[in-house]
């Protein structure tokens, strides 16, 4: 098990992870999610042991690791663009951290051709890196990463160099791999889809602190803050009225602010909100409306395809309460 | 082909054309006009007389020398700039600036100086004349490292500093003791700037010719020396010429190796450059290598200007004060200062003449090519331009001597004939520092500039020239100092009344008599301190690539 303890890290005045404080168990994946610069890459690296602590500690199975050098830690790292080792093969960078420890060539062979099947690439062995795509490359690493079987795998936005096509696609693969190899793993991203594809926990980071941190689907369904539900993909928060309006037509409690998305409001002829449409544009799932509801203001909203919605109509809509977030804040907070 | 490309190449024919002529008729010409004098006896083409001279012993035996010479010098220099180039490129030692500025200062030395410094520290009476290496081998050796452990803490180091940290991060992540990362990952990566800067080494060190004439003498001859002896001492011209094919091809080879070698830089790649990190515990060894290099560049250094001071044994400035005579005897013609002055306004006058045609040629070779054709054109011409690299200094001066003696080209009153030579010399170390720079600048910023309305004239004035402006500044200082201590050519062009300072130095060094002894010392401090102050100044405007190859 990983354990962060009011970890930090400085560069010079400014603290670019503060206090943080997370826990891993075996077996699990945890992503780390938070705007760029917010510190997270940093507090991968301080993980790996690549940047020095200015306060905490990190421990493994209750073992501080602060003694202990990058390359003793059993961690693999796994760089946003891969990292492989340009001067040797495909089958010598997965070999790689076989050959430091002076495994038996043979055994070396098999264990290479496991992980070039594990990923998708068998008949890769002779290539150079230079030769392969993006997402071929991210492969590689990754086998190379599990190649010695480590204790934790840390993930830096493995799948943000990729386009999206190839991203969902390898999203899957790398978490039926990774559950598979039974790996523990840290990962960090930007992007909540990335974090929603592979992870099991979630961890929000907002300037060097962790906000929020919980099983990933508790996290998505309750955010601890504005910010934090804007990041977490949700299209608009209201507060005050607004919020008691949607919350009273949704049948809830109401509250003081409350998170939508953008399918939140669907049209309804029967629903109990009146709007008046002001954009529609068709996308390929549904017909995505810009309203002007009475008493709350200018907010999204969904239709189903081929409901005939043109902008100044009169609509009815209705919420959809697993679209929304209550969030915990009271007024001055 | 389209017309296009054809249009293309042909305008870079046009612009390659001035710099083409000057080398054609200041390099080609005097160069075969020496290899000529080999291959002709009596008017008639007659190779057999080279063949003889190449199978003569002393001739094995010079070769034989330089080779393992230069392989041992530039094996140490090796072996010494590693540590070096890492303490100095990647780790924030206190004083760092000034210890890369200091270790830049060697390799623009005179060799004459240096020569003049290894004679004092190992010399009868010398601070290490016990050990008796005074005209050894070994002397020789360590001469050629002092001025060689430079190029390679320079060209390793920039290339150390932009190599990406990560790699040797993801090894040490997969288990990789600092030790592995180093032979796994970070020698591999050095790999192309390590061969070439020992390629270049190899080539500096086997064409050495002050160095190894001050303290060699005739006992101990490279390949380089020999031609000189045996063209102002023996008179034997066929055997002289015969040497310098035999040089020349063997340089021209080394060139293509190294420029096969050497990593071109892509203009489309940013050049990052890796922040230093804080000096660690286990760093310690690497620092005292680097301690025990710098010392051991200082100590002849010292050695020189302590003995410079000494006047019959005791402490003065007496062989300061002779700087303004002739020295004993009437070793000279004219005055060590007047020297000094015509020095200064021969270094002035090549450096400009070099960054002229360096410029051109910097230009001509790192604009990005349209086509294969293209592309083929401009590396030929690339690798023509870097001949005067490797091609001996003596060969070129005496080639000079025989070929541009005669209308339409009597150059031999000329006193741009001197300062041509030496830019000849400089032109490569110009070229070299000016080619990443340009080679750096992304093409795109260019059709950016153009796309929003600015002329070619325009383009040049505010894409190139704000990047450029300090390089070429740096290429000038380093072209000047390179021509203030330049000896190999201006031994043989320079007229008897108007001597430069390391010509003069030499002179007084042939001469006896304890005052010609102080006062070469003391020429040599000022010559040391007249390139330092320029290196330094160099230095200051932190452009990376100078010096490295």
């Amino acid at each position: 098990m990983l354990t962060l303890d009011d970890v930090t890290v400085r560069y010079g005045d400014t603290a670019a992870v503060d206090d943080v404080s997370l826990e891993l168990a075996t077996g699990q994946v945890l992503a780390v999610l938070g705007p760029s610069g917010c510190g997270k890459s940093t507090l991968l690296r301080a993980v790996a042991g690549l940047e020095p602590l200015a306060a905490g500690s990190i421990s493994w199975d209750g073992t501080d690791l602060a003694g202990t050098p990058t390359h003793k830690r059993g961690f693999a790292l796994m760089f946003q663009d891969g990292q492989l080792f340009a001067h040797l093969t495909v089958a010598r960078n997965v070999a790689y951290a076989l050959r430091l420890r002076r495994t038996p060539s043979a055994r070396v062979a098999t264990r290479v051709r496991e992980l070039l099947d594990l990923v998708g690439l068998s008949g890769y062995d002779e290539r150079l890196p230079g030769t392969l795509s993006g997402g071929e490359r991210q492969r590689v690493a990754l086998a190379r990463a599990l190649a010695v079987e480590p204790r934790l795998i840390l993930l830096d936005e493995p799948l943000s160099a990729l386009d999206a096509t190839l991203r969902e696609r390898l999203a899957g693969d790398l978490r039926s791999i990774l559950h598979a190899a039974g790996t523990t793993a840290l990962l960090v991203t930007h992007d909540h889809e990335e974090a929603f594809a592979l992870a099991d926990r979630l961890a929000v980071m907002q300037s060097g602190r962790v906000v929020q941190n919980g099983a990933i689907d508790e996290v998505w369904r309750e955010p601890v803050d504005e910010e934090t539900a804007l990041f977490l993909g949700y299209a608009r928060v209201l507060r005050d009225e607004s919020a008691a309006r949607v919350l009273a037509a949704a049948g809830l409690r109401s509250s003081y602010a409350v998170a939508l998305r953008r399918s939140a409001l669907v049209a309804d002829a029967d629903g109990p909100l009146r709007a008046r449409v002001e954009q529609a544009r068709v996308t390929p799932e549904q017909v995505r409306l810009v309203v002007d509801v009475d008493g709350i203001g200018t907010v999204d909203a969904v239709a189903p395809l081929g409901s005939r919605v043109s902008p100044g109509d009169e609509a009815g809509l209705r919420v959809d309460v697993t679209r929304l977030a209550v969030l915990p804040i009271t007024p001055g907070s | 082909m389209r017309s296009g490309a054809v249009r293309r190449i042909a305008a870079l024919l046009l612009l390659a054309a001035g710099p083409v002529l000057v080398l054609g008729v200041l390099f080609v010409l005097p160069v075969t006009g020496m290899v000529a004098e080999g291959f002709v006896a009596d008017g008639r083409f007659a190779p057999g007389a080279v063949l003889d001279v190449l199978a003569r012993p002393r001739v094995h035996r010079v070769a034989w020398f330089t080779v393992w010479t230069s392989g041992v010098a530039t094996l140490l220099s090796v072996v010494l700039g590693l540590p070096a180039a890492y303490a100095l490129h990647r780790l924030a030692l206190p004083g760092r600036a000034a210890v890369r500025a200091a270790l830049l200062v060697p390799f623009v030395l005179p060799t004459v100086v240096v020569g003049v410094a290894f004679r004092q520290l190992l010399g009868e009476g010398g601070p290490l004349g016990s050990l008796g290496l005074d005209g050894t081998p070994v002397a020789i050796i360590c001469g050629l490292v002092f001025f060689n452990v430079a190029v390679v803490v320079r060209t390793v180091g920039v290339a150390w500093e932009s190599l990406d940290p990560r790699p040797g991060q993801a090894a040490a992540a997969l288990g990789a003791s600092p030790w592995q990362v180093l032979r796994t990952v970070t020698l591999p990566a050095l790999r192309p700037a390590i061969v070439g800067a020992a390629s270049i080494v190899f080539l500096f060190c086997a064409t050495a010719f002050g160095i190894v004439l001050t303290l060699g003498g005739v006992r101990h001859a490279t390949v380089e020396t020999e031609i000189y002896l045996l063209t102002t001492t023996v008179f034997d011209l066929r055997a002289a010429a015969a040497l310098s094919v035999l040089q020349i091809v063997v340089v021209v080879g080394l060139l293509a190796l190294a420029a096969r070698l050497r990593a071109v830089p892509d203009p489309t790649a940013h050049r990052t450059v890796t922040p230093v990190r804080a000096v660690r515990r286990p760093d310690a060894p690497v620092v005292l290598a680097t301690l025990a290099v710098l010392a051991a560049m200082l100590v002849p250094i010292l050695t020189l200007v302590l003995g410079s001071l000494r006047v019959g044994g005791e402490w003065g400035l007496g062989n300061y004060r002779a700087l303004s005579g002739t020295g004993d005897n009437q070793a000279l013609l004219a005055p060590v200062t007047s020297a000094l002055a015509t020095s200064l306004r021969t270094a002035v006058d090549a450096t400009w003449m070099a960054l002229l045609v360096g410029v051109l040629v910097a230009t001509i070779v790192t604009r990005r090519s349209h086509s294969l054709a293209e592309r083929r054109v401009r590396s030929t011409l690339d690798g023509f331009f870097m001949l005067p690299l490797g091609v001996s200094a003596v060969t070129l001066g005496f080639g000079f001597l025989i070929t541009l003696d005669q209308p339409p080209l009597d150059l031999r009153d000329s006193p741009l004939l001197v300062p041509m030579a030496q830019a000849l010399v400089a032109l490569p170390l110009v070229v070299r520092t000016l080619t990443p720079v340009l080679g750096g600048i992304d093409d795109r910023q260019r059709q950016a500039a153009a796309s929003l309305g600015a002329s070619p004239w325009r383009t040049l004035l505010t894409v190139d020239l704000p990047v450029t402006w300090k390089p070429m500044l740096a290429a000038s200082g380093f072209a000047f100092a390179a021509s203030l201590g330049e000896f190999g050519a201006t031994s043989f062009l320079a007229r008897d009344d108007s001597p430069t300072l390391p010509v003069v130095i030499f002179r007084l060094l042939g001469h006896p008599g304890a005052m010609n002894y102080g006062m070469a010392l003391a020429a040599s401090v000022v010559l040391a301190v007249a390139t330092a102050v320029v290196m330094l100044a160099v230095e200051r405007l932190r452009v990376p690539g100078v010096g490295a190859f």
